[in-house]
């Protein structure tokens, strides 16, 4: 079916220099402190022999399953055939481009040797999951460039479901593949489990969404592109489906992991010892990323607001940070049982939680990958045909 | 006088010619055999297995012997950040949880037979030699500590800084990852031992052994199918090559 929808190129303008030079500085940043950890190493990091993935890794599969999740706006319209959302689907094909690429530039900047990427898309062992991610991620690209090229071309709008189908598939994949590179590693008790795959799926739709609003709300207040009520109900269904899909899957993980007692050990560090970890998990992943965006979204009130439901998206995509680092952090840090009858120490910090305080270098880079993001969607947006010219409801219901 | 005539024809001169050539290669080779040193060129044999055998009731926990000349053999430096330092091998001190009794163990790599480590290295610079010896190839490693994330025994270390006056035979690199390599090549050079396992003799303990799991006549193989051995995270089936007594 053809798209009736009228989109524009967005001109230069003070919001677009504004954001474009904040994008810009993030993306400085992050290059200081890649050019400064390739020359002095990742000592200056927080990151250690026990803590060996940090923020940096955090903030790269945050992106990066983001990137999968925000592709479900696409989704919904072309392969779920919802009509409201046909509008957005050039925007939502873009932004999983723009999250991707800095989600993979934070991960390949925190690599000890960068340099060396041309052997990681050479060489390949295909028992490890790393490997065929390489092939997920740039595949994923090429399928939604294909995916955009139907969307933008008239004569080809007819394959923009068949496409569609191949990319929601596509992705599902990816997030999988994501998720299984902590599932598969056997010895860390935190880890090694089948429902992290589900989880991230359901984690990505979350925090994509709420990503997905948070750019839609900037282009109602920045370039004037009015967003109408019926969008913002949807997105406001979408996020409670999303958040409740999460706390399913966490309560789920957890419960499975307390049924088996040698687990014990880590849901307790985790869920009750009263460390770091016990206050984000509780603090800010159930209470700020959980309960209180659900409030918001329930309040009669708040949830008819805009505003409301931009709060909302932003506490979800704390709530969704704060999981992974939770997620990624925790894991290492909850020292190797390598002698289960016995209590172990040595100069290597056996048998004690391992410390990890993030340095200032770590959240430079992942800022600097957001930054990345951020200024592709604007050259893409200046460029390109990707806005639609309005998302009131006169706009979005013509189409029902 | 008898006169001795040699008769020169083609048989005789091929039979002669090749008992020379016997003759002066056969003492090579039983050397070689006896050295059990390689060829540059030559590939690792999977006939043999090289392990290590480690007697806690042995090892005493005021000795470091083993790692201070693990360090000293590969060029480890000390940078006195205990956290990001590089250790091949580390002293593990164990407590009984029931009966509090204490013992004392050198950890290092555990050269399983399927390892995490190999499985999940994307480039495949985490690999397993035929004769069983793990190691990490400093050319494709990309750095990207996910063999670090699979050891079960924390026994991979990530070069944190820049490093200086590397000896020759371990090449070793900022940003990539590393690990014990068994003294690779103390074991190509024929010397069939390791610098752990040497230091340990020298300081009068003899808790390490060295030597091939495969060859039944050596000294390991008698002494793993004398003694109850244990390997450390049996359950993952692993099957490590390094194993402890009296644990």
């Amino acid at each position: 079916m053809k798209d009736k929808t009228e989109y524009i190129i967005v001109e230069f303008s003070k919001t677009i220099l504004i954001y474009g030079i904040i994008a810009l500085s993030f993306i400085g940043l992050g290059f200081f402190s890649f050019i400064t950890l390739e020359h002095e190493g990742h000592w200056l990091t927080g990151m250690n022999n026990q803590v060996v993935w940090g923020v940096p890794h955090v903030f790269a599969i945050f992106l990066i399953i983001a990137a999968s999740g925000i592709l479900n706006v696409a989704s919904i319209s072309s392969v779920f055939n919802i009509k409201i959302y046909k509008p957005l689907g050039r925007l939502s094909a873009l932004l999983a481009i723009c999250l991707l690429t800095g989600g993979l530039i934070v991960l390949v900047a925190d690599l000890g040797r960068p340099e060396r990427l041309v052997v990681a898309m050479t060489t390949f062992n295909f028992k490890s999951i790393f490997a065929w991610n390489i092939f997920l991620y740039s595949g994923f690209m090429l399928v939604i460039a294909l995916y955009l090229w139907m969307m933008f071309e008239a004569r080809y709008n007819k394959f923009v479901g068949k496409v569609g189908t191949f990319a929601f598939a596509w992705r599902i994949i990816l997030t999988t593949g994501t998720g299984s590179i902590f599932a598969f590693l056997v010895a860390k008790e935190a880890y090694n489990g089948a429902l992290l795959a589900p989880l991230f799926i359901a984690l990505s739709l979350l925090i994509g969404t709420a990503i997905f609003y948070k750019t839609l709300y900037w282009m109602d207040k920045g370039l004037g592109i009015t967003l109408g009520s019926e969008i913002i109900e949807r997105f406001r269904k979408l996020l409670i489906y999303f958040i409740f899909a999460v706390f399913y899957l966490t309560i789920l993980s957890h419960l499975t992991n307390l049924y088996v007692t040698k687990n014990h050990g880590y849901e307790f560090f985790l869920l009750f010892s009263g460390n770091i970890y016990t206050f984000l998990f509780w603090v800010c992943q159930i209470f700020i990323g959980t309960i209180l965006p659900l409030l918001i979204l329930y309040n009669k009130k708040l949830s008819k607001s805009h505003l409301g439901i931009l709060l909302a998206s932003i506490l979800v995509i704390l709530g969704g940070f704060f999981m992974l680092y939770i997620i990624i952090i925790s894991g290492q840090a909850f020292p190797l049982d390598l002698f289960p009858d016995y209590s172990e120490s040595s100069s290597f910090n056996d048998g004690v939680t391992a410390t990890y305080t993030p340095s200032i270098y770590e959240f430079m880079l992942g800022f600097g990958g957001v930054g990345i993001s951020a200024a592709i969607y604007l050259f893409a947006i200046m460029v390109l045909d990707f806005t639609p010219r309005s998302l009131d409801n006169k706009a979005t219901t013509i189409k029902e | 006088m008898k006169k001795y005539k040699i008769k020169l024809d083609r048989r005789n001169f091929l039979k002669g010619s090749s008992m020379l050539g016997i003759s002066s290669i056969a003492p090579g080779i039983f050397f070689q055999e006896l050295a059990h040193g390689r060829d540059l060129d030559e590939p690792a044999s999977s006939k043999i297995r090289w392990g290590m055998i480690i007697d806690t009731n042995q090892c005493t926990e005021e000795c470091d012997a083993c790692v201070t000349a693990c360090n000293e053999e590969h060029g480890i430096e000390d940078f006195g950040r205990s956290t990001t330092d590089t250790q091949y091998i580390r002293k593990l001190k164990l407590t009984d949880d029931s009966s509090g009794k204490t013992f004392n163990i050198p950890m290092m790599c555990q050269h399983c037979e399927n390892p995490p480590c190999v499985d999940v290295c994307p480039t495949g610079a985490s690999f397993i030699r035929a004769d069983g010896i793990v190691l990490v190839n400093q050319h494709t490693c990309i750095g990207c500590r996910y063999c670090m994330m699979a050891c079960p025994y924390k026994a991979r270390s990530f070069v944190h800084e820049n490093l200086e006056n590397q000896v020759p035979h371990t090449p070793r690199g900022k940003g990539c990852v590393e690990s014990c390599n068994l003294c690779v090549h103390k074991v190509d050079n024929g010397e069939n031992t390791t610098a752990c396992a040497e230091a340990c003799i020298k300081d009068g303990h003899k808790a390490i052994l060295f030597g091939d799991l495969n060859d039944p006549e050596s000294e390991i193989s008698k002494k793993l199918n004398k003694y109850k051995t244990t390997e450390v995270r049996s359950d993952l089936g692993l099957n490590t090559a390094v194993r402890y007594i009296g644990i």
